[in-house]
């Protein structure tokens, strides 16, 4: 394969890397998300050095420790009487690979008392770096699983209305309308008053996916409708239903295929949206709750005066969210000049 | 400097001491029939406006039906009452009233109005706008919320005609500091107001598109203009009745400007642009921002110490039905155990909240009444530092025990899990519910902090009581305990955790009740004092409110400003609005 298969196959393992970094958050990150370090609040990164303080040059790199001005809130100093290597595999908080296997090693780290914040402090001095990858888990997969709904629903719905048209196309298409025509952020902000108060994390990220997935499959549905709608008048479809092939088989063997990459297009578009679409209600304190982590609630901090003017590493989840965007619609281009081109 | 401050403070005083003993002096510019009051403060130039901001518009200009902050604040600035409280010294002085006696009992109140006051439209005072003021706010079908306060021993207070200047009122029963009851109570124009109120339309008179003709107070500003969306102007009410010792009508500023901006963040940037002229009630980290250029800016800041805004966590103990509510009712075992709670307030980290969310600008508490209030604070109650030892201890008294994992459980082997409900628009309460979050970690227990718009949480805390904790907090308008009469009784509206009772629950709130009533009526003020003082033993014993911290109250305000003096007390930047002054001609056009 060459071209654009190429560009889809380098696109797809940039972004298979990106999410096994944050799917593997708990060894990656040096510390537990949610740790406060009280001392320590919007702490900026932690300097890497080579050289100490008597000007030896140090081949393994180290840090020191870092202390608050008495008396100030958040200026640091750092203390350079005792330098601390960094390590590798080390050992720290506990954690679970996706929820099952418990380790307690951490790809680097360095000893207590110092603190190796990568990315800086937030507010409560809980470490960024850990918080955005695994904050990345619920921003990255949330993103993907509504995307993988929405246009599951897409394709059931828009494929009905598409291949039998008449009423059901009509009921479909009217629905998809008004699912395009409400104010979802204030029906959301609605349904966020009456729901229970305490669900659980793993309950608030499912309901986060199934809200911005079932929210979004209107406009993909309407553009499937389209696609199945000419696909069912070739005449290939044509003759294998005077074949008498039914309707399933005709769905599944020659119309649906028809519609793959426009799906795979939609698909490379819309993921980004919807990671968009959590870090929107996170950050309107509508997704996942403090203290879990997600790039939308590291975000919602930036809205504060003092922040914004005074701590450029808390801009981070924002900064991360280009690559993404960009590797998505990369791929979703490279998708589109595939299916294009003549085969 | 001696000079100066000779000239700024003891000339003043002097001044008024003059004036008063003088029995309202005739003044140079005044006709000799108006009875003005003579200012103590600065004398300054007449002329220009103060731009102010906003965080939402005001929903009416009627000060019988007002009950938001926003539209209270340019309210204040257009009416004034008889007897008001100075802000600054947070004593009683006179106002619309002249003068007044009380007698012996403590039960009647007659008040000598000034005389030969105009309202801001021309028109004359007397003691008949009083009486219909009183008339109609005591009123039940209007439903202001002023009534309660003018209920004493159950009764309305009865308000009667003496002559032309002279109004005397009567309580049911002796009443502590009752001069105080008339501070906000915003005499009424009865020429204006008399037909809405027999038409039984005054709930939609003076609504935000009334013409300023239509309109008229006491107070040093008056109606002009009104843009949606945009800003409110007041304009100076040339028939205002005070002066300054230099024989000048107040207020000295020509206009007021209250214009629209919706967020803190952008009310600050206005401020340090020079775009407005006062920030009050400034958040601590905004306070820090505004401070780095503060040298060099045309603004000064003020930390005016421990206000008497007090936050507080606080578990729901209504009687909840076990069939409705079967999850609250539930957790409500463990809530209710007094040491449960005492468990939550030792494991409770107050220094944290006070650095992490107030950059040191606010004082941990440990009971209800903040030290800014320094007359009514009982400084005996117990302060201990953090302790999850103690805590600890305090659970496994109350039966509560920990799996091998940490987990707490209660004796039927359920483990403790609860959700903390706060206002999604409060960052400071998010910020203290996120703490105590990590703090009950410590303890085993597993907490959600759960945000919520602010009218649907008062729903729930008030009405549905379908909640399981609440971080909130309260700030009473004046320094005395009457003001919170509706939190500490156990019939009253505000009575947060178990609001509205028929008969107080616990033993405990019944002795709060009856000390409650009694400070409120003894006119002793050292017996008031013991009275209060066992009410906050109580409350930090039981802890129906876990009290958390008490943020200082931080404005700023321009420097060419005259006579900025913030107070405490609410309203901090405005309270005296009519002294305010610009030093040196503004160059500014608009805002």
């Amino acid at each position: 394969m060459n071209g654009p298969g190429r560009h889809v196959r380098a696109y797809l393992s940039l972004l298979a890397a990106l999410y096994a970094s944050v799917l593997l958050a708990g060894p990656i990150a040096p510390y537990d998300p949610n740790e406060q370090n009280r001392n320590a609040p919007f702490a900026p990164p932690t300097r890497l050095h080579f050289v100490d303080a008597d000007g030896g040059f140090h081949l393994r790199p180290f840090v020191y420790r870092v202390v608050g001005r008495p008396g100030r809130f958040d200026e640091y100093d750092e203390d350079r009487r005792e330098r601390y290597p960094l390590r590798v595999w080390t050992r720290g908080a506990p954690y679970r690979i996706a929820g099952i296997v418990a380790a307690d090693r951490h790809l680097v780290g360095v000893a207590e008392p110092a603190k190796l914040f990568l990315f800086g402090s937030d507010q409560y001095g809980r470490d960024l770096f850990s918080r955005l990858l695994f904050g990345g888990q619920i921003s990255l997969v949330a993103g993907v699983l509504a995307a993988g709904l929405a246009l599951g629903l897409a394709i059931i719905l828009g494929g009905l209305a598409g291949f039998y048209g008449g009423w059901a196309d009509e009921a479909v298409m009217r629905i998809a309308e008004l699912f395009l025509a409400l104010p979802w952020l204030y029906l959301l902000f609605a349904v966020r008053a009456i729901l229970p108060l305490h669900i659980g994390a793993g309950r608030a990220f499912l309901l986060l996916v199934a809200v911005i997935g079932i929210v979004g499959w209107a406009r993909p549905a309407r553009l499937i409708r389209g696609m199945v709608l000419s696909a069912k008048h070739r005449e290939h479809v044509l003759a294998a239903r005077a074949f008498g092939a039914t309707d399933l088989y005709l769905l599944r063997r020659h119309v649906l295929p028809q519609t793959a990459g426009v799906v795979f297009t939609q698909l490379a578009l819309v993921v980004p949206q919807y990671i968009l679409a959590e870090v929107t209600l996170s950050f309107f304190g509508l997704g996942v709750s403090e203290p879990l982590p997600s790039w939308g609630n590291m975000l919602a901090a930036v809205q504060r005066y003092d922040v914004l003017t005074s701590y450029w590493w808390m801009f981070l989840p924002g900064i991360a969210l280009s690559p993404v965007f960009l590797l998505y619609y990369a791929l979703a281009n490279a998708f589109h000049q595939q299916t294009a081109r003549p085969s | 400097m001696a000079r100066r401050i000779f000239a700024r403070y003891l000339a003043p005083a002097l001044v008024t001491v003059w004036a008063v003993t003088a029995g309202g002096a005739a003044l140079r510019s005044a006709p000799p029939a108006e009875d003005l009051l003579v200012s103590r403060a600065e004398v300054g130039r007449s002329g220009d406006q103060l731009v102010l901001s906003q965080s939402a518009e005001p929903k009416t200009l009627n000060p019988v039906t007002v009950v938001d902050v926003v539209s209270r604040t340019v309210i204040r600035c257009m009416m004034a009452d008889l007897i008001h409280v100075n802000r600054e010294t947070q004593q009683t002085e006179r106002a619309l009233a002249k003068a007044w006696t009380v007698s012996p009992d403590g039960r009647r109140y007659t008040l000598t109005l000034r005389r030969g006051l105009r309202f801001s439209d021309g028109h004359p005072f007397d003691a008949d706008d009083v009486l219909f003021s009183f008339h109609v706010y005591l009123d039940e079908k209007v439903r202001s919320s002023q009534r309660d306060q003018l209920v004493v021993g159950g009764q309305p207070v009865g308000v009667r005609k003496i002559d032309q200047y002279t109004v005397q009122f009567d309580l049911a029963e002796s009443y502590a500091s009752a001069e105080r009851l008339f501070d906000g109570v915003a005499i009424l124009p009865r020429h204006l107001l008399e037909a809405p109120y027999l038409q039984n339309r005054l709930a939609d008179a003076w609504g935000m598109r009334t013409p300023p003709e239509g309109m008229a107070g006491l107070g040093p500003f008056r109606f002009k203009q009104y843009l949606p969306g945009d800003r409110i102007v007041l304009e100076k009410n040339p028939y205002y009745w005070k002066a300054d010792r230099a024989g000048h009508r107040l207020p000295y500023l020509d206009n007021l400007v209250f214009t629209l901006v919706p967020s803190d963040e952008t009310q600050a940037m206005r401020f340090q642009a020079g775009e407005v002229d006062i920030v009050s009630r400034v958040s601590a980290d905004t306070f820090d921002v505004l401070a780095r250029t503060e040298r060099t800016a045309a603004y000064k800041l003020y930390d005016l110490g421990a206000g008497l805004d007090y936050s507080f966590v606080f578990f729901n103990l209504n009687d909840v039905d076990p069939k409705t509510l079967p999850e609250v009712a539930r957790r409500q075992t463990w809530f209710r155990q007094v040491p449960f709670r005492q468990a939550i307030s030792a494991a409770i980290d107050r220094e944290a909240i006070v650095r992490l969310v107030y950059r040191g600008r606010a004082t941990p508490l440990w009971g209800h009444v903040p030290p800014g209030n320094k007359v009514w604070v009982n400084r005996s109650i117990p302060q201990p530092a953090r302790s999850l030892e103690r805590a600890r201890g305090l659970l496994k008294t109350a039966g509560f025990s920990w799996k091998p994992d940490g987990t707490l459980v209660d004796a039927r082997g359920d483990a403790v899990e609860f959700s903390i409900v706060t206002n999604a628009e409060n960052k400071q309460r998010i910020a203290m519910a996120t703490i105590i979050q990590d703090d009950l970690k410590q303890l085993g227990m597993s907490v959600h902090v759960v945000t919520l718009e602010l009218r649907t949480l008062v729903d729930r805390v008030l009405k549905t009581h379908d909640y399981e904790a609440c971080v909130l907090g309260l700030g009473a308008g004046d320094a005395t305990p009457n003001a919170e009469m509706n939190v500490w009784l156990s019939s009253g509206g505000t009575h947060l955790w178990s609001p509205e009772q028929s008969r107080p629950a616990t033993a405990w709130e019944a002795e709060i009740d009856t000390l409650m009533r009694r400070q409120m009526t003894t006119i002793d003020s050292g017996a008031r004092k013991q009275f209060y003082d066992r009410v906050q033993e109580l409350v930090a014993q039981n802890l129906p409110l876990i009290c958390l911290v008490s943020p200082n109250v931080l404005v700023g305000a321009n420097k060419s400003l005259g006579n900025f003096r913030p107070a405490v007390l609410d309203h901090h930047t405005l309270w005296n609005v009519e002294e305010l002054f610009w030093r040196q001609k503004r160059s500014r056009v608009g805002p």
